[in-house]
C-alpha cells in the first residue's frame, strides 16, 4: 500500500516538473545535419593550451547527447531510456542518512560560485562549488532575488510532509534530476560529483525540515 | 568630445548611485535598472570608444603605414552603413564566413601588414590597458545604429555556419550538464532578478543582439559580441574558446538570423 501510494505520488511529482520544466519547444526534431561536422568544429574552437584535465569536461555521456540531438525535448522512448539509466547512477551516504543540516543547506542554496575555468576569469583553485539553487528557484521567502527556470521550491516539506518517500525524492531529484524528467534543465549534482552526497544531505534538510526558512513564513 | 566626456562623467555618477540600491524587491529593482538604462542612454561611456575608435580607422598605422578606410565588411571597401548588421557573411577572398572581429583582424593583417598574434593580443581591455579591436568593433556597430539585423543565411556557407551554431547552442556539457539552451530557450525566465532571453526566438534574439557591442556597467568596459560568447562558456563552466574561432562564429550567425529584422541600437548600456 505504501509502495503504491509512493509510486502515485512520485508520478504526480514528475507531472509538475514536466508542466514547469519542459522547454516549450514543441516536438522533437530531427537530428541536427552537420552535428558531426559541428562536432569537430566545437572541439576545435578551444585554445590549445587548454590543460586536458579542462578539456575533458567537453565530453558528453548519452544523456547529454540525446538532450542536445533532441533540442531537449525527447520523443518518449529515448526520455524512459534516459531516465531509466539515470537512477540506475544514484549513490546514498555511507551512513544512509539523507537529512543533513538545514543551516548547511541553506549556504549551499545561496553559493553559486566554484568550478568556474579559463584564462580570463577563473575562480581561484579550491574554491568551494556551490548548489547556487537560488539562481532557479525560489526556496525561503527572505531571499528575493530567486531566479525562476526551475519551480518554486517555497514550502517545499510543509507542502508534501517529510515522509521518507519524500526526502528520497528529494535526495534522488538533487543527485540526478535526469533520472525523474529526462533533459530537464537542472544539473546531476550528484553524478558528476559537483555536490557531494553529504552536501546533497543538507540541502534536503534545507527543503525538508520543519525549522528550515523553507517552511516558515 | 568635451561635451560627450562630461555627459560620461555624469552617466558614471548615476550608475554608482542606483548600483547601491539594488537589493530591494525584484519588481522595484526591475524599475530602477529600466530608470537607469535610461538615464545612462544620454551618457554612454561607449560614446568615447566609438570616438577613439573612429581616430583608428582613418589612422596610417601598421608596418604597411596603411589606414583601414579600404577594409570591406561585405558591403564594399570603406562601405561601413549597415555593414555590422549584416555580420556574419561568406567573404570570398578568404572563402570563410567571418564575424565582424574576424574581419576587422583579416584587414589590419593584409591592408596594414599586422601579425594576427601581435594584433589580437589585446582582443579585450583590462583595467590600464585598452584594446584597438573593442574602440574599432564600436565604431563599426555604431555604424548600423537604426538599421535592422540581416542575416538570412542563404549562401550554403553561411547555413552551415548557421546549423552549426544551432548544434552548439543547444549542445551539453561539463559539470553542471549546460548548454545555452539551458538559460536561453524559453520565455520570461530570470537567473536570480536577471531577465533572460529566448534567443531561439526572434524577439528574444532581436533584444539580446540589437545593443552588441555593449558598455557593462559591472564590468567597466565595452564588450564585444565574441568577448560575451567566450564568456558564456566560461559561465557554463567549459573551457576557453579561442578568439575568432568558428564555433563563436557560428553560434552568432545562428543568434544573427534569428534575430533578423531587429533595429540596431548600438553601442548598448547594460548591467
Amino acid at each position: 500500500m505504501k509502495k503504491l501510494m509512493f509510486a502515485a505520488l512520485c508520478a504526480a511529482l514528475a507531472q509538475t516538473a514536466l508542466a514547469q520544466e519542459r522547454t516549450p519547444s514543441g516536438k522533437a526534431v530531427a537530428k541536427n545535419p552537420v552535428s558531426a561536422e559541428a562536432e569537430q568544429v566545437f572541439r576545435n574552437s578551444f585554445r590549445p593550451d587548454n590543460p586536458k584535465y579542462w578539456m575533458s569536461r567537453l565530453e558528453q555521456d548519452d544523456a547529454m547527447k540525446l538532450c542536445g540531438q533532441y533540442k531537449d525535448n525527447p520523443p518518449a522512448a529515448v526520455r524512459q531510456k534516459i531516465e531509466l539509466a539515470q537512477k540506475a547512477t544514484i549513490r546514498y551516504p555511507v551512513d544512509g542518512k539523507l537529512m543533513g543540516k538545514w543551516q548547511e543547506g541553506e549556504k549551499i542554496a545561496a553559493h553559486g560560485r566554484g568550478g568556474h575555468i579559463g584564462f580570463i576569469q577563473p575562480d581561484a583553485p579550491m574554491t568551494p562549488r556551490g548548489g547556487n539553487c537560488y539562481a532557479c528557484h525560489q526556496l525561503a521567502a527572505k531571499e528575493v532575488a530567486y531566479g525562476t527556470i526551475g519551480p518554486s521550491l517555497h514550502h517545499f516539506g510543509k507542502l508534501r510532509g517529510n515522509s521518507d518517500d519524500i526526502v528520497k525524492y528529494a535526495y534522488d531529484k538533487i543527485y540526478n534530476s535526469n533520472a525523474f524528467n529526462a533533459c530537464t534543465n537542472m544539473p546531476r549534482f550528484g553524478l558528476h560529483n559537483w555536490l557531494t552526497p553529504e552536501e546533497i544531505t543538507h540541502v534536503v534538510a534545507f527543503l525538508m525540515d520543519p525549522e528550515s526558512p523553507v517552511n516558515k513564513d | 568630445m568635451i561635451q560627450r566626456f562630461i555627459r560620461t562623467l555624469v552617466g558614471a555618477a548615476v550608475v554608482a548611485a542606483f548600483a547601491g540600491s539594488a537589493a530591494a524587491q525584484d519588481s522595484k529593482v526591475a524599475d530602477e535598472l529600466a530608470k537607469y538604462r535610461e538615464a545612462l542612454a544620454d551618457g554612454n561611456p561607449a560614446d568615447l570608444l566609438e570616438v577613439k575608435g573612429a581616430a583608428l580607422w582613418a589612422e596610417k598605422r601598421g608596418p604597411k603605414n596603411a589606414s583601414l578606410e579600404q577594409c570591406d565588411f561585405g558591403l564594399g571597401p570603406g562601405k561601413l552603413d549597415g555593414a555590422y548588421a549584416q555580420l556574419p557573411r561568406y567573404f570570398k577572398d578568404t572563402g570563410k564566413v567571418m564575424d565582424v572581429e574576424s574581419r576587422l583582424v583579416h584587414c589590419m593583417v593584409t591592408l596594414q601588414g599586422f601579425k594576427q598574434e601581435d594584433v589580437t593580443k589585446q582582443w579585450f581591455s583590462k583595467p590600464g590597458t585598452e584594446s584597438d579591436i573593442e574602440a574599432l568593433v564600436t565604431f563599426i556597430g555604431a555604424k548600423s545604429n537604426g538599421m535592422p539585423i540581416n542575416v538570412p543565411a542563404t549562401h550554403p556557407e553561411e547555413k552551415k555556419m548557421y546549423q552549426i551554431g544551432e548544434y552548439v547552442f543547444y549542445r551539453r556539457s561539463g559539470p553542471q550538464d549546460f548548454s545555452c539552451a539551458i538559460c536561453h530557450g524559453q520565455d520570461g525566465k530570470r537567473i536570480r532578478l536577471q531577465e533572460l532571453g529566448n534567443l531561439t526566438t526572434k524577439e528574444g534574439a532581436g533584444t539580446a543582439m540589437k545593443t552588441w557591442p555593449s558598455y557593462r556597467v559591472s564590468q567597466g568596459a565595452v564588450w564585444t559580441m565574441e568577448r560575451r560568447l567566450i564568456d558564456c562558456m566560461r559561465q557554463a563552466r567549459f573551457p576557453e574558446p579561442k578568439y575568432l574561432s568558428d564555433s563563436i562564429i557560428a553560434l552568432q550567425v545562428y543568434l544573427q538570423k534569428n534575430a533578423t529584422g531587429t533595429v540596431m541600437e548600438t553601442p548598448g548600456i547594460k548591467r
